[in-house]
């Protein structure tokens, strides 16, 4: 360990620059701070935490739809559980839960399958928030649904896809990213040759990383060292779970029941073709479309800077409400609320050392 | 945004649990004793000091490895006293049960609160029965107060922590939450894992009888240790910095956090005390833990320092640092 921060700390000074690397992966975030491994950079070498919580780019409006089902009384809606405090335009699923509405946390996509099967009386909305990580299993409760005739399950789809949102991010130039650690758990599904054209088209370096501490500083340094040499290629640390074409039979489920579509991302718009909806074939498994569901405007607090930290262009104590209106009690912004939110963990394990 | 109304968190024992106290029932009965905010209300009558607790118990499903709802009450209310310095006496036992309640089930919670009631050498002196229409509750629920007699000279109490004192836990943590977790409707998962549900009376017997003088201890119930840190540090106005690598967690506990996204520090225990005594005591203190077997595997997990102040900090296992935040109190199963 010692000897990879100081491999890192080299290269920093070979470098003789500021570099901007960024993470765009909720878990690794996650690792970052609780290990205190930022801490062992060097000042030149800043690790930027991108949009890689799900549930924090997941637009205020779909969270409002979620609560308007949940409040329907032949629905039942299932969410994972990091869902529940997130607010939306007005409220959160927790304080609709507490108000009567139905709202039940499940594990997997297949538990609430499982629901709508020994509750034929009410429709079991799942909500399917996630990148390509979560994707199969959603792809497969529908499959599932579709091939045993559960009616009464369908699926909110607000999926996103990583390559997408990394190439409005380098397009957005606000903020200069020299490169990127490319997420372990989506590259296992997806393969790492997706990740090529960032290499291809704007010469910044990717390392696909692995989630324990030394596998992010190892991946820094493989980082650090491409742009050292000038390289700009898609290197796979993580490469005891992750190959070049990842796991075909997840692909192919994603593909059969998924198309892409645009998504709007919270706090950074709409990113063309960066999500996936519901196939024509299954669309009675299709919350929208079974249940007519429609999305309001979203309305969220003008003060939140989500979205310049979900760029990396603002750091969390650069928002006013960071700490002050906005905490992990009550959050005000999504980033504050999830486990693997930057708000959250910077104000977790990072934010008040200093003060 | 304020809440309006009662959310799974507030019984999380993390943030929203504290400010639920802290802003209706402290302000509503606010006086010097409910103020000290311990695990028992230390209490003097004919200049004898007496611990006062009393406890709920909602665990789902009340029977999980390693324990069940009867256990887990004893052990709870004894715990909460014990911490205060005081031997469990006397304790009531309240009942609400749900119609249709297998009798058999009954017996057999009964028979374990007896069993713990004799590891103690504890009374149960009172009771109440209710029965409510059938899912109204989860087959039953128990609440227990205790009154144990204090054996120390010195007070003992969150507020009492001091710069140069070691913190001492007595074995590894979260077994009790993963437990309870495993065999939960929905997430239900092997392992190997059973709940550390023991009272820990004749422990803390064992390292009073030393006679060093404790300045706190905490079960680390709900929110675990994090919550139990940050309250103290908070408390006594101190800094506290663990090591990370010196906390002892069980590689299954630790699998299960990771699947689970759980932080090991911040899940439940019932069977676990932390500690604070100054430096030079602490080495006695192990060795007389650890001739107990629930303290075999006790261990100095950090210590007190004047600043920050208010603030419990984490050496990580890398070099790097971090803070122990007072866990929210997610939608975690009830687990206590």
């Amino acid at each position: 360990m010692k000897t990879l921060v100081q491999a890192i700390h080299e290269l920093g000074q070979r470098l003789g620059r500021n570099v901007n690397l960024m993470e765009v992966c909720g878990t690794h975030t996650m690792v970052a701070f609780r290990t205190g491994l930022r801490q062992l950079l060097p000042a030149s070498v800043r690790l930027l935490s991108g949009p890689g919580c799900p549930v924090c780019v997941t637009d205020a409006n779909y969270i409002d739809a979620a609560i308007a089902l949940s409040h329907r009384p032949d629905v039942l809606v299932a969410t994972f559980g990091d869902l529940l405090r997130v607010p939306g335009s007005e409220s959160s699923l927790d304080r609709e839960r507490a108000a009567g509405a139905s709202v039940r946390v499940v594990y997997s996509p297949s538990d609430a399958l499982l629901l709508a099967r020994e509750c034929p009386s009410r429709h079991v909305v799942f909500l399917g928030v996630g990148f390509e990580t979560t994707a199969p299993t959603v792809a497969w409760a529908v499959y599932r649904a579709s091939r045993d005739r559960v009616m009464n399950f369908s699926v909110l789809c607000a999926h996103k896809t990583m390559p997408g949102a990394m190439d409005a991010l380098v397009r957005d130039r606000q903020v200069k990213i020299d490169g990127f650690l490319c997420p372990g758990h989506v590259s296992v599904i997806t393969g790492a040759a997706i990740y090529r054209f960032i290499c291809e088209s704007y010469r910044i370096p990717c390392v696909v990383s692995g989630f324990e501490a030394w596998d992010i500083l190892k991946s820094i340094s493989l980082l650090l060292a491409q742009l050292a040499d000038g390289r700009a290629e898609v290197e796979i640390e993580y490469s005891r779970s992750v190959t070049e074409q990842g796991n075909v039979a997840a692909q192919r489920l994603i593909e059969e029941v998924f198309e892409p579509c645009d998504a709007t991302w919270r706090g950074i718009g709409a990113i063309a073709g960066s999500g996936l909806a519901i196939r024509e074939t299954y669309a009675r498994h299709d919350a929208v479309r079974a249940l007519g569901v429609e999305f309001g405007e979203s309305r969220v607090n003008p003060s939140c800077r989500c979205g310049d930290i979900l760029r990396g262009v603002a750091r969390p104590p650069d928002c006013q409400l960071f700490g002050r209106g906005c905490t992990p009690a009550y959050p005000i912004g999504p980033c504050m609320v999830s486990s693997e939110g930057t708000c959250a963990a910077y104000y977790k394990y990072e934010g008040r050392i200093a003060a | 945004m304020k809440y309006e109304r009662i959310v799974m968190a507030h019984g999380g024992g993390g943030s929203l649990t504290h400010e639920l106290i802290k802003e209706l029932f402290a302000r509503e009965f606010d006086n010097p004793v409910l103020r000290t905010s311990d695990d028992s209300a230390v209490l003097a009558m004919n200049r004898q000091g007496y611990a006062f607790t009393t406890d709920s118990y909602v665990v789902k499903p009340y029977f999980f490895p390693g324990g069940d709802i009867g256990r887990l009450a004893v052990c709870g209310t004894v715990n909460d006293l014990a911490m205060q310095g005081a031997q469990p006496q006397w304790l009531s036992l309240g009942f609400i049960l749900e119609e249709g309640l297998p009798l058999a089930d009954l017996e057999k919670i009964v028979a374990s609160i007896r069993q713990a009631v004799a590891e103690v050498g504890v009374q149960i002196v009172t009771g109440d029965t209710k029965v409510v229409e059938r899912g109204r509750c989860e087959g039953l629920y128990i609440n227990m107060a205790g009154i144990g007699r204090v054996v120390t000279k010195n007070w003992i109490g969150g507020a009492n922590a001091r710069p140069g004192d070691v913190v001492i836990v007595n074995g590894p943590l979260g077994e009790h939450g993963v437990a309870v977790m495993s065999c939960r409707e929905g997430i239900e998962f092997q392992t190997s894992v059973v709940s550390d549900c023991a009272p820990l009376w004749p422990l803390v017997k064992e390292i009073l009888e030393t006679g060093v003088e404790i300045h706190t201890m905490r079960d680390p119930t709900r929110g675990g240790l994090a919550a139990a840190v940050c309250d103290i540090a908070r408390a006594s106005g101190v800094g506290i910095r663990l090591n990370e690598s010196a906390i002892p967690i069980d590689p299954a506990v630790r699998g299960a956090c990771d699947l689970l996204g759980l932080d090991p520090l911040a899940i439940a225990n019932e069977g676990k005390l932390i500690l604070f005594c100054r430096a030079l005591d602490g080495e006695r203190v192990l060795a007389a833990m650890n001739r107990h077997p629930l303290g075999r595997e006790a261990r100095i997990i950090g210590e007190v320092q004047e600043k920050p102040k208010s603030l419990a900090l984490l050496r990580t296992t890398i070099g790097g640092e971090r803070i122990i935040d007072m866990p929210t109190g997610e939608d975690l199963p009830r687990i206590c």
